[in-house]
């Protein structure tokens, strides 16, 4: 197993957060439109658990799924050209905020039903698995990681997915995020099961991990990974917080601004770059060399999309069917 | 040619494509053990193994959710829904992902899925007996697909496991039994072309599905008293092909349309909306339209049996039509 790359991950998370904040500000001036979901003080789970994954490996995700696209290594400009509805964008501007995608990273995309993706997501292990045993190919050991909310865990779509991923033991790592909320409900109104994992105890093994710590996550993704692809199904609840409001248009009235501020301490890009400072693999200047660089990218990522035509009005009619009525 | 039933020329497609190409598998409940609700895949357990063909938990969307991930990645799945009352539990699998997977993702993944389910009716009462045909035909992005015939039965389901984009397939227990002339030989019939199954002079009968063979006993009385009636099946309704159905109403400008569903804003409506607004200069007197009445069903044979389509109630409004009166639609 490679050695996780604390530093490399460092710039993801800064990367990540720094795109956000870029979304943030070019929604408020109405160049992005419709619902969008920041993932802003949850970089450590996208980056810790994707680092995990190989590249035959699968991730599906739900609609706040700007952090786990970049972590995944997709690359920033056609993102913000889908934000920005361009025909540079990665659904050519069809799917917007909560639907990106790419087939050649085996990023099966991000789903705007909550709970519904993980049943496409086991859909996708059984496949992996039928492959291998019934057309015979060998080389299909790839696990999906699918990633969903806290209120994602209520539904019923929640219990046919993880009932049916033990059922037939497919590699499949569930990754839920919890980030305390669903919207504006809190978990303790949304659910009597606040530890998440335990909703799937009876058909897996699962545990709560740091999701703020992008090293427990790593680690703790490798075991779960490495434990799907060999044995079955694995539940991880990442303890996280959001730090932004639901979607970019939320008065975030279900808590206050001191709420948020005492959460602070729990940043996860804050907390590893005290951590690599400490580990003398890091200095205050290199750091603010990283946010400037990162910066100066996302001004090129931010012009590309800008720049990047709308869609022909003819591909509204494009891709309804793959075989053309 | 061999004459066999609807369910037969069904099993004959579904048999084909398994033995042609290994990515092709079923899944349903009661498929294996149960040996299939309606004995349609009877058998294909020991003929193919357990895992071409398997039980599914009672989970509509669960396997729906199954069936559209594996389709994503490359299998050929076909689900088999025990009846379509219980399909709408996967409606969201269905309206939200598998159709709209393709587009909204800008191209860049495909769904070549098979979602079999039948209709029906029997003294099952009210939610065992609906038809939800409008439900899959108002989506773009679906294909809807409904045989009449045995003949039609194995073309089609050829021709939907061969389709690379999802096909609802509606089947029907009332006409799983009846026979026609099949060909032993592999054969599609193209998804999205209506037929003209009789050419007429006095009224077009328009139909799909159950109604087709209710339809053909209507035509035949009909014709022995006299009328003339060309009948055209539908037998997918979405893409919907009108023009044999607009080019038949040219010629006789009346248009009786029989389908097996309530009537207020059922396929049938689409049917009566293309025939005033493409073909409106040809009518010549209003159109009327057999379905349900609009009432839960309920379990009595007696009020069953009043509250369906049959070929009375087509031939009674291919008279009503003939004589010029309006159709009052009751929905209380
Ligand atoms: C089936 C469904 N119901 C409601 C919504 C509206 N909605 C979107 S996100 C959301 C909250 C989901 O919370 P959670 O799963 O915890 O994910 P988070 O947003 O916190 O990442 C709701 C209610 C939806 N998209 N889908
Ligand atoms: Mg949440």
């Amino acid at each position: 197993m490679e050695k996780q790359d604390l530093l490399a991950d460092y710039r993801t998370m800064v990367l990540i957060r720094s795109f956000e904040e870029h979304c943030q500000q070019q929604y408020t001036r109405a160049r992005i439109g419709g619902f969008l979901h920041l993932y802003v003080g949850q970089e450590a789970v996208a980056v810790g658990a994707i680092g995990a994954l190989k590249a035959q490996d699968h991730l599906v995700t739900h609609y706040r799924d700007h952090g786990h696209a970049l972590a995944r290594g997709l690359e920033p400009k056609p993102l913000m050209a889908e934000l920005f509805g361009r025909s540079t964008g990665t659904g050519k501007g069809k799917g917007g905020s909560m639907h990106f995608a790419d087939k050649n990273k085996n990023f099966w995309g991000g789903y705007a039903i909550v709970g519904a993706h993980l049943l496409l997501a086991m859909g996708i292990a059984y496949s992996i698995k039928y492959k291998r045993e019934v057309l015979g190919q060998a080389d299909q050991d790839g696990v999906v990681m699918c990633f969903f909310g806290d209120g994602a865990t209520n539904g019923g779509e929640f219990y046919e997915a993880v009932s049916m991923a033990a059922l037939y033991k497919l590699p499949i790592v569930f990754l839920c995020e919890n980030n305390e909320f669903a919207m504006g409900t809190p978990l303790s109104v949304h659910t009597s099961v606040t530890e998440i994992h335990k909703k799937a105890s009876p058909f897996m093994p699962g545990e709560r991990v740091n999701g703020n710590d992008v090293e427990e996550m790593r680690a703790r993704a490798l075991y779960a990974v490495n434990h799907a692809r060999t044995e079955g199904p694995y539940f991880l609840e990442a303890m996280t917080y959001r730090l932004r409001g639901h979607s970019a248009a939320d008065p975030q009235m279900y808590r206050t601004r001191d709420d948020i501020n005492a959460r602070r301490s729990g940043d996860p890009i804050a907390l590893l770059k005290q951590k690599l400072i400490d580990q003398n693999l890091l200095t205050e200047k290199q750091a603010k060399q990283i946010d400037k660089e990162v910066e100066k990218e996302m001004d090129v990522v931010v012009q590309f999309a800008e720049e990047s035509p709308a869609p022909d009005l003819s591909e509204a009619w494009t891709e309804i069917y793959s075989k053309p009525l | 040619m061999p004459v066999i039933t609807y369910s037969e020329a069904l099993r004959q497609a579904l048999r084909e494509a398994m033995t042609n190409d290994p990515r092709v598998f079923i899944i349903g409940e009661d498929v294996v053990h149960y040996d299939s609700a309606y004995g349609v895949t009877k058998g294909f357990e020991k003929e193919f193994g357990p895992e071409r063909i398997k039980d599914m938990p009672i989970a509509e969307a669960g396997y729906a959710g199954l069936g559209i991930g594996a389709a994503m990645n490359g299998l050929r799945p076909i689900v088999e829904m025990m009846t379509t009352n219980f399909a709408i539990l996967a409606l969201d699998m269905i309206i939200n992902h598998a159709a709209k997977l393709h587009y909204m993702f800008g191209g860049q993944f495909t769904c070549p899925i098979v979602f079999r389910m039948p209709n029906g009716y029997g003294q099952l009462s009210a939610t065992h007996s609906q038809a939800f045909d409008n439900y899959y035909a108002y989506m773009p992005g679906l294909k809807v697909v409904v045989p009449g015939t045995p003949y039609d039965a194995k073309g089609l389901m050829k021709a939907a496991i061969e389709d690379p984009d999802p096909v609802i397939f509606i089947e029907h227990t009332g006409i799983y039994n009846i026979k026609g002339e099949v060909p032993e030989e592999s054969y599609t019939v193209p998804i999205g072309k209506s037929n003209l199954l009789r050419d007429g002079k006095d009224v077009t009968i328009v139909g799909y599905g159950r109604m087709i063979p209710y339809c053909q006993q209507a035509v035949e009385t009909l014709a022995s008293e006299g009328i003339d009636a060309a009948l055209v099946d539908l037998r997918t309704i979405r893409p919907l092909d009108m023009e044999p159905v607009l080019e038949s109403f040219r010629k006789t400008n009346r248009a009786v349309i029989a389908t097996e569903e309530w009537t207020s804003v059922g396929v049938g409506s689409e049917i009566a909306a293309r025939l005033y607004t493409e073909g409106f200069d040809h009518l010549d007197a209003p159109i009327w339209r057999v379905g349900f009445d609009e009432v839960p069903m309920p379990y009595a044979k007696n009020l069953e049996a009043h509250v369906v389509p049959n070929a009375d109630s087509v031939i009674q409004a291919v008279k009503n039509v003939l004589a010029g009166k309006t159709q009052k639609i009751r929905q209380q």
